[in-house]
């Protein structure tokens, strides 16, 4: 009901939003450019949600120097051609910035078109290449794979003690950009790959993967999935009765992962970059204002959203104007502390990539929920 | 070793859903030429109206689950018959077949805006565990879904082999005109394959949804793999559909462990092609007359 | 009563195409990127499209492959000019653009001879087989294809020594190429061959007895096809500017066979109709949030069983419908004057 209801909200929006685009003078739009269908849709619904929590709150509060955010969102389908034509329309209707998308592939896709207009695009995606190709309207919101895998290759060395680990993972950008960060920061610390699993997007059969897994004597299984692959491949490989540590990266232990498998995901373990279960008090209020809005748990692409469009406020109060230029300008370099802006949720800092960097965290399955067990500095200190 | 006997009873037990499948897609077939792209979809959908029942409806599973297969047959045994193929028939296969494609995206969409585009649990008569067999670890849900797909064809076997109903079933689906002249309510019986057709997807979408969780895109991957296993297994023959089942699921889990896991996707289309071309009848199908 | 002789037909699908070529040249002159972002879609579809009306509604052959023929020409078109291409920029594009229609053929040719082989439903899960391994070869082949992380910064073609990075530049190229290719289509579908492919599709053994050669004929209709496939493909890595295996993906051949059949197959503007049907509509109907795909399939399926033959042949059916009434009434009033009279 709750979707059906949002997807009616969402198309209301639109239709205003065509209608009264012009009059809105004392908005500034915002367009976001979002996976709500596809392999996508859990996370770019919950990316969506996050946003929209932080535009109302900001609305509710006067919104960014005075002006009313109008909030616009285009459904990509996870397709990289539609998501070209939703940023391209973004930036035809004169939006501010583009939000979005989460998959990386359909930002790659669409950077350039935000890059060729001067419109700042604030994404969810991981994967390490987005950041290196001089884009520079291009902020993340989450850690780059890049920085992750090292303090993740780190844990399977120090914490998990392993020598051999097999890696599961999914043939989409994100999840091959994911094994190819890993696998030579594992080589690097001696530890053997003894499994290369590559499985399909939307996979639902996975007891061929956990035989195989089950069956490569790997000190310890690397399961690198979308959401609802993650949960099919935990009850797999339960089934099998598999019994080494199983690691995972964020997604693997979200809350939609957790719930979906539910006895499956006990013991699961790895590294989260962000989490509502997090011991920092602004992640926890932001999950229950989630939790009351959407009426479910968000996971880390909510943050992202919420913290993203904080973010995004933040410099431009900076700035103290609308100016495309001066934003990108500032917002190279920001760093954005909790105690300056709560919306911002963790201190964080974006450097000349549109890369951010902030603490993150170690956690584990128990009892049905996420519980964290040790806290990771950032990469560089700020 | 055991590896291998692994693979090969998980495959049977996939392969048996795929069976279900492919079973429906044939006897529609045979009797009405009617090649359901919106297969798959079938399968997918009865598991989401049980969710769409007990969320919206606030229904107790059982009866939820009553409904939801009373909907299903009436929308897609009856309802299918009645209002897409007996009006499309008369133009011809492929406008049917093109109608059953944009069916498929119809139902995918309905599935994911009318109840959730996110997966869902679903609940399992059978609990979760596993036994041994011979050194192999084989859970208890594969078992059951083995056990309860076999029974439910052997049924069908019996039934179209043994009773009278049935037996003029079949004889309407080898030669519904000559069915006719014999004096078989041919219609009638058309409409009975629909309801088959319409009550194994939703006996294999209830054995599956526990492993696969409901979600609107499942019926994707079954699609495919019943139309491999009713073309490799004989396009004419419950027995060919049967056998192409678990061959399909067989090569799907043999592929995915040993053929380079990420082109595993193409094996069983490979296994396809070299049936059309060197056997386009299937394994088990019957030559039929063919023009040119 | 006698229906119109298909030459009249064809020569006013002539002036059509003429005209709304023309027509095109100027719509776009106001809009933003995002609308000739739209309207290059539709013409690159179109092209698909009418390769595929070829195959299946001239020649009678059910492919599932015309997605993945666009995206070897895509492909071929992008390895050949990224990156400095392999003759310098101001050839590189039409050198691509004629090999990625002549691989395509080939690969029509090689494909085709399973159509020999089997008939009705079974060419298109031979096709289907080949679609499928085509994305799998376009996503995991990472050196060639740049895999998952797709193929970015393909150039733009270079005219008369102008590259045409502009939007609108692009689109007035794209709608010569498309009319050039549609002409082409017209011609080949007027010349002997069109009628022997239509012959074929009418009623196989009368044309074998009349000796068009099937086995020839077919292979040429469906690599011909293939080859209009390869051609909007050459276009499609340019427009885009970077492509990635989605959209040659075994759902996006689906969508261009409904394409085909909802613009009304064997119809000659059916595939410009049907591509506005499946890649322009959705565009609009995005205001209506996640319920586009819903309505796009509830009006397809409605539209099959109003008229199975398509927009085109809905048209054709109201023109009949309104012929036989505009009968029926000149019947009646002739019927009342005679009445009339005492």
């Amino acid at each position: 009901m709750t979707l059906t209801k949002r997807s009616l909200m969402l198309a209301t929006v639109a239709l205003a939003a065509s209608l009264g685009a012009a009059a809105a003078q004392d908005a500034v739009k915002i367009v976001g450019v979002v996976e709500l269908s596809g392999a996508g849709a859990t996370a770019g619904t919950n990316y969506k949600n996050g946003a929209q929590l932080a535009v109302d709150e900001i609305n509710a509060a006067g919104g960014i120097l005075g002006k009313k955010i109008e909030f616009v969102v285009y459904d990509t389908q996870t397709n990289p051609g539609n998501t070209r034509a939703a940023v391209q329309r973004g930036v035809d209707e004169g939006a501010f910035a583009i939000f979005g998308p989460v998959f990386s592939g359909p930002i790659g896709a669409s950077m350039q078109i935000a890059q060729k207009a001067g419109v700042p695009q604030i994404v969810g995606g991981e994967a390490a290449g987005l950041t290196k190709q001089g884009v520079t309207t291009l902020f993340r919101t989450s850690l780059n794979q890049a920085d992750a895998m090292p303090k993740l290759a780190n844990y399977f060395k120090d914490a998990v003690k392993a020598s051999s680990v097999a890696v599961v993972w999914v043939n989409n950008d994100f999840g091959k950009g994911g094994r190819d960060a890993i696998i030579p920061e594992l080589q690097k610390r001696g530890i053997k790959i003894a499994a290369d699993i590559a499985t399909e997007s939307g996979q639902a059969d996975f007891a061929a993967d956990a035989i195989k897994v089950k069956n490569a004597n790997a000190d310890a299984v690397f399961v690198y999935l979308n959401e609802e692959e993650s949960a099919r491949f935990l009850r797999a490989i339960k089934q099998q009765g598999y019994d080494k540590p199983i690691v995972g990266e964020t997604t693997l232990l979200g809350a939609k992962v957790i719930e979906l498998a539910g006895a499956a995901a006990e013991g699961a373990k790895g590294h989260v970059g962000l989490s509502v279960d997090a011991p920092v008090a602004g992640f926890a209020e932001f999950g229950k204002k989630f939790q009351a809005k959407f009426n479910y748990k968000s996971d880390h692409n909510g943050i992202k959203g919420y913290s993203g469009m904080y973010m995004l406020k933040s410099v431009v109060e900076k700035t103290g104007k609308f100016d495309k230029e001066a934003f990108l300008k500032a917002a190279h370099g920001a760093v954005i502390k909790v105690k300056d802006v709560p919306g911002i949720l963790i201190d964080s800092k974006w450097d000349d990539n549109g890369d951010v960097d902030r603490e993150s965290f170690l956690a584990e399955v128990k009892g049905g929920k996420q519980v964290i067990t040790g806290t990771l500095p950032p990469v560089n200190k700020f | 070793m055991d590896q291998l006997l692994q693979l090969v009873l998980a495959g049977l037990a996939t392969g048996s859903i795929y069976a279900l499948a492919a079973i429906g897609f044939t006897l529609v077939w045979q009797t009405s030429q009617t090649i359901n792209f919106a297969q798959g979809e079938f399968v997918m959908l009865p598991a989401i109206l049980v969710l769409a029942a007990v969320k919206f409806l606030h229904l107790p599973l059982p009866a939820a689950v009553l409904l939801a297969t009373g909907a299903f047959l009436l929308l897609f045994g009856f309802g299918f018959k009645k209002f897409l193929v007996d009006p499309m028939l008369r133009h011809g296969v492929l406008p049917l077949a093109i109608a059953t494609m944009a069916l498929s995206i119809l139902m995918k969409e309905g599935a994911k805006d009318g109840f959730s585009a996110e997966a869902q649990q679903f609940p399992s008569l059978v609990p979760d565990g596993a036994v041994n067999l011979f050194g192999a670890t084989l859970s208890l849900r594969d078992i059951a879904i083995f056990i309860v797909a076999v029974v439910a064809i052997v049924l069908l076997q019996l039934f179209v082999t043994r009773t009278r109903t049935g037996r003029m079933m079949q004889a309407t689906a080898q030669n519904p005109d000559v069915a006719k002249i014999l004096g078989i309510p041919t219609e009638q019986m058309i409409l009975l394959t629909f309801l088959i057709n319409a009550g194994l997807a939703v006996l294999a979408s209830f054995l599956i949804s526990p492993i696969y969780l409901a979600k609107f895109s499942n019926g994707e991957v079954i699609g495919t793999a019943a139309f491999i296993a009713a073309i490799v297994g004989g396009f004419n023959q419950v027995r060919g559909a049967l056998l192409g089942g678990f061959i399909v699921g067989l090569v799907d889990n043999l592929a995915a462990a040993y053929v380079s896991s990420a082109y595993r996707a193409a094996v069983p289309l490979a296994l396809l092609v070299l049936v059309i071309l060197f056997k386009p009848e299937g394994l088990l199908g019957r030559k039929e007359e063919r023009t040119v | 009563m006698t229906p119109p002789s298909p030459l009249s037909r064809l020569d006013l699908n002539l002036l059509v195409l003429l005209l709304g070529a023309a027509i095109l040249w100027f719509v776009p002159a106001g809009m933003k990127s995002y609308g000739i972002y739209v309207i290059s879609f539709w013409l690159v579809m179109s092209i698909a499209a009418m390769g595929l009306n070829l195959t299946l509604g001239y020649a009678g052959l059910k492919s599932l492959a015309q997605a993945a023929f666009l995206g070897i020409g895509a492909y071929t078109t992008a390895l050949m000019t990224a990156k400095g291409g392999i003759a310098g920029p101001v050839w590189s594009w039409p050198l691509a653009f004629l090999a990625s229609g002549a691989l395509t053929f080939l690969a029509g040719i090689l494909l085709g001879f399973p159509a020999l082989r089997v008939k009705f439903h079974y060419l298109a899960f031979v096709t289907l087989a080949f679609a499928t391994l085509m994305f799998l070869i376009f996503r995991n082949e990472q050196w060639l294809t740049g895999g998952v992380y797709g193929f970015p910064n393909i150039p733009r073609p270079t005219l008369f020594g102008v590259k045409l990075l502009n939007d609108l530049a692009f689109f007035r190229f794209l709608l010569v190429v498309t009319l050039a290719l549609s002409v082409a289509m017209w011609w080949l579908l007027r010349s002997p061959w069109g009628r022997a492919f239509m012959a074929l599709r009418e009623n196989p053994l009368r044309a074998a007895s009349l000796g068009v050669n099937l086995r020839s004929y077919t292979l040429l209709a469906f690599a011909i096809g293939a080859g209009y496939g390869g051609f909007a493909g050459a276009l499609y890595a340019p427009m885009v500017e970077f492509i990635d295996p989605a959209p040659f993906a075994i759902s996006a051949s689906f969508v261009l066979l409904l394409t085909v059949v909802v613009g009304g197959q064997g119809y000659f503007l059916g595939p410009f109709l049907g591509a506005a049907f499946s890649y322009v509509l959705p565009e609009m109907l995005r205001v209506t949030g996640g319920y586009y795909l819903l309505v796009y399939a509830a009006l397809v399926l409605a539209l099959l069983l109003v008229s199975p033959q398509g927009l085109l042949g809905l048209v054709e059916k109201l023109r009949e419908r309104r012929r036989v009434k505009a009968a029926q009434a000149m019947r009646d009033a002739s019927k009342v004057m005679l009445e009339a009279r005492p």
